[in-house]
């Protein structure tokens, strides 16, 4: 192989662990539009809706040895459960919401979880098998795992499942109802409430896939909430917050530019990489590099 | 200064020259120290937070600008302590302006992601930067400053130390509070509209004090790396900053004292817990320290559901309902001095 | 030298493709209270907000005193005289009255941060000069039994009266005064005027937009009538009120 051949072949290589993790930071923001426009609420703890799925996920196929199916179904549920329960908790009851309140009540959430997932699953890592064979699959020299597959595939249903509820469904035109005009939809008749509700509890479904997809390749832990909430709350800025096709595309770009930078620059810097992504468009273009500068002058930053 | 907080400042000073005399195991004088120290960090917070209205989520990156400062320039360069946390803390002063003039123009939720995308930064690179941090293995050998040519040795020595800290950092937050700058930066927090309309620059004024909490957060680090003689990535994860904004929220966000209150009960509660721990495995609980972090959890919701102003004015209403007890004689029968105590109270410290 | 204490030159401001200010020249007389009035919508606060820095003009400029202000920052524009109050009143309700005015003092006093940090208030005579004078503001408004209260907690009357008194604490050369009256019931309306009328014998300008007709044309020197961003008309109020395009304009001509 010559050296030039070579350099394509790492350069393919990153791409695909890039869009692997671009994948997660898609569904991540996805979760955080979600919440953020039914609520306005951005939810510090969209990333343990991740962790959760995948530690949900690895007891019931790695202890009680389910079918991944049915695995992935419970999984899913458990976690709209917590979601709806955070909800009706924790972001219901609160009559005189401040942003500053709301935040921290989303972090006490996130703490509880790490602090109840660490009591569950304990504080080491956990394996758990890939959904079919976890041999890598050559592809023109550099190689990619068929859970990449998976995990590409089970994103392109997500999209296409949201695209489908939200267009085609009375639920989910209700839904953007609410978040275009709130008051207008309850004056039509719309349970505004229940549709928060909702909100919080497809936000934690599609946290849970996010887990449950990406465990086999990353090995889960109960702190890794954070990052991968920070990470796709980047992917949900870049593309403009509360655009979900746009955090689509954002999520897999901020995942290709991530193992890009891992692979050119520094392997060790890596989780900083995003980060400052993040920083980056926050400080310079805050509506995303897929939102209007017009509608970001109406929006408070 | 107003005068009950002049008051309550010389209370403290007392119980701090006290308790060394009443606690005399080194292992809790070391808690107190610890509570010390965040609590040095959460009046920072509490005075960007509670004042400005401004929220951080990163204050943890500056604490460790401020340990890893002093820890790298004494440990590896042998610089003066002294010089080392004034160097650490002009360190801090720059990235406090390098990050704030950006993100302070940004509000609510982003100002918060931004914040807690900064602190991950600084911890990353805490980690990755083995050439200069140690990477996870850290930095061992920082030395005890020395003050009026004594070494701070014992417990005791550096206990009195950091508690003088604490407290001139209560008295500038106090004289700052109550003068042209502080209103200035409780007009913001009231309209920013206002308080440009008045000539305040906005802006600018969300820098200073993002800087000022950046000062007492970065001596808080330095501090903290003399005491314990090393560090390491570890207690500088993002936890931590989370872990100040708690402070500051269960204590009370819009009053130094409520910022105090919740380091000091927040610091104390691992000690606490293991304490009570004792107690419920006579009742046939095994009660774990990894429970701590849910424990914090709850606590920080429970506050944030039920006393959204935290339990410092919770606190106070309760001392002073107690003093009016004690105050009441059959004929004036406690109306006078209870609720008027109570209302006083609330119009002032706002 | 004229005697404008303002002067708006050919002012425009679109917000997208909306005009919300067209080719607006208008000059604000010294000493005199100046009134703006027109439909909802017709731009009244929009040109507060360019003259107030909040919003940038589109094109054409704006001098206070001969010295062209537009491009400024608010906070700068109130440092060279010119302060204002808000249509939906933005008093800061974390504070107590005395406080919201010892605010107003800000440009009048001088410590910085670290000043402020290491001397005591007791110890410092300017927090006692701008004590007095937020006092003396206080006074001026008979708002005294209040100072300790906080401001939030104000009837609605009261809080507009503490925003004035706030602006006035700065000693502005021109007061703007964005819908001071709406609100407020008949006889608080009253005392309104009358304090519009206290402030211009302190030789400060004002200009105001108000819906209360009576009370412009009770107290104004000078009325201007703007709709759809443009200028219908000026003069006395005795002139505007026999103008007939206004009398279209305000009838739905």
């Amino acid at each position: 192989m010559n050296p030039a051949e070579a350099n394509l072949v790492d350069l393919v290589q990153f791409f695909f662990m890039g869009i692997q993790r671009g994948c997660i930071y898609a569904m991540v923001a996805m979760g955080f539009n979600m919440i953020y426009n039914a609520t306005g609420i951005i939810n510090f703890a969209q990333g343990e809706f991740v962790v959760l799925g995948g530690l949900m996920m690895v007891s019931l196929t790695m202890a009680l040895h389910l079918p991944i199916v049915l695995a992935f179904i419970l999984t899913v549920l458990f976690v709209v459960v917590v979601g709806v329960l955070m909800e009706r908790l924790t972001i219901n009851p609160v009559k005189q919401p401040t942003v500053l309140r709301l935040i921290i009540i989303t972090i006490a959430v996130s703490i509880i979880t790490k602090g109840a997932a660490m009591m569950f699953w304990g504080k080491g890592s956990h394996y758990m098998n890939h959904f079919s064979s976890a041999e890598p699959l050559d592809f023109h020299g550099a190689t990619i795992l068929p859970q990449t597959l998976w995990i590409m595939g089970i994103l392109l249903l997500v999209v296409a499942a949201y695209v489908f509820f939200f267009n085609f469904t009375m639920t989910g035109k209700c839904m953007r109802a609410c978040s275009i005009n709130r008051d207008a939809a309850r004056l039509a008749g719309i349970d505004d409430r229940k549709m928060v509700m909702l909100s919080f509890a497809l936000s934690a479904g599609i946290g849970a896939v996010a887990g449950i997809i990406i465990t086999p390749v990353i090995q889960m832990d109960y702190t890794r909430g954070a990052m991968l909430g920070l990470k796709g709350f980047g992917a949900a800025v870049l593309g403009g917050l509360g655009n979900s096709t746009g955090a689509v595309a954002a999520g897999v770009l901020l995942g290709v530019l991530e193992a890009l930078g891992a692979g050119y620059i520094s392997s060790h810097y890596m989780d900083a990489i995003a980060l400052v992504i993040l920083l980056f468009v926050l400080f310079i273009r805050p509506s995303g590099i897929f939102g209007s500068s017009e509608a970001m002058r109406l929006k408070e930053f | 200064m107003k005068g009950k907080n002049s008051a309550g400042l010389i209370a403290l000073i007392l119980a701090v020259i006290l308790l060394p005399y009443i606690i005399t195991n080194d292992y809790y004088l070391g808690a107190l120290i610890f509570a010390g120290l965040n609590s040095l960090a959460c009046i920072g917070l509490c005075m960007l937070m509670g004042y400005a209205g401004q929220i951080s989520i990163g204050h943890g990156a500056f604490v460790a600008i401020g340990a890893y400062g002093s820890g790298i320039l004494t440990a590896s360069f042998a610089w003066s302590p002294w010089l080392a946390m004034f160097c650490s803390l002009i360190m801090a002063v720059v990235v406090a302006i390098v990050l704030g003039i950006p993100a302070l123009r940004l509000k609510g939720h982003y100002l918060a992601m931004a914040t807690l995308g900064f602190a991950s930064i600084v911890h990353v690179v805490s980690v990755a930067a083995v050439d200069l941090t140690g990477g996870p293995s850290g930095i061992v050998n920082i030395p005890r400053p020395k003050l009026f040519g004594y070494l701070l040795q014992t417990d005791t020595q550096y206990f009195y130390f950091v508690w003088a800290v604490v407290i001139i950092g209560i008295y500038c937050a106090f004289n700052l509070i109550d003068s042209r700058v502080g209103r200035g930066l409780r007009a913001l927090h009231g309209s920013e509209d206002a308080a440009a309309s008045l000539g305040i620059p906005v802006t600018w004024y969300k820098v200073q004090v993002f800087i000022l909490s950046a000062v007492y957060a970065s001596v808080s680090g330095s501090l903290y790396a003399y005491y314990v003689n090393y560090i390491d990535p570890g207690p500088f994860d993002i936890s931590y900053s989370v872990l100040l904004v708690t402070m500051v929220a269960v204590g009370g966000l819009h009053n130094i004292w409520g910022a105090l209150t919740g380091a000091i009960v927040l610091s104390l509660l691992p000690e606490f817990l293991s304490f009570v721990s004792d107690y419920l495995r006579f009742f046939g609980i095994e009660y774990q320290q990894d429970y701590d972090t849910l424990v914090y959890g709850l606590i920080l919701l429970f506050i944030m559901l039920f006393l959204p102003e935290g339990i410092f004015p919770s606190l106070r209403g309760a001392v002073a309902g107690i003093i009016a007890l004690f105050k009441k004689t059959p004929r004036m029968s406690g109306q006078n001095s209870g609720p008027i105590a109570g209302r006083r109270f609330s119009g002032h410290d706002k | 030298m004229t005697n404008n204490i303002l002067e708006l030159d050919h002012l425009r401001k679109n917000f997208g493709g909306v005009v919300a200010v067209s080719d607006l020249s208008l000059n604000i007389a010294k000493g005199a209270i100046s009134s703006l009035i027109g439909p909802n919508g017709a731009g009244k606060t929009t040109i507060f907000n360019l003259v107030t820095g909040f919003a940038q003009p589109s094109g054409g400029h704006i001098n206070f005193s001969d010295r062209r202000i537009n491009g400024m920052k608010p906070h700068a524009i109130a440092g060279i005289g010119i302060s204002r109050t808000f249509q939906n009143v933005q008093i800061f309700p974390n504070m107590s009255v005395l406080e919201n005015i010892m605010v107003g003092r800000y440009l009048r006093s001088r410590a910085g941060m670290l000043y402020s940090c290491i001397f005591p208030p007791i110890l410092r005579n300017e927090e006692k000069r701008i004590r007095e004078d937020a006092e003396k503001q206080l006074h001026f408004l008979e708002l005294e039994q209040y100072a300790d209260t906080p401001a939030g907690s104000l009837p609605l009357g009261n809080q507009r009266m503490l925003e004035i008194a706030r602006a006035l604490a700065l000693e502005p050369g021109l007061l703007l005064l964005d819908e001071p009256a709406s609100g407020l019931n008949a006889r608080e309306t009253i005392a309104m005027g009358e304090l519009i009328g206290k402030i211009k014998e302190m030789n400060v300008s004002v200009w105001l937009v108000e819906h209360d007709m009576d009370l412009v044309m009770d107290i104004s020197d000078y009325v201007a009538v703007i709709n759809f961003g443009g200028l219908i008309a000026q003069g006395t109020p005795a002139e505007i009120q026999r103008n007939p395009e206004v009398i279209s304009a305000y009838l739905g001509g």
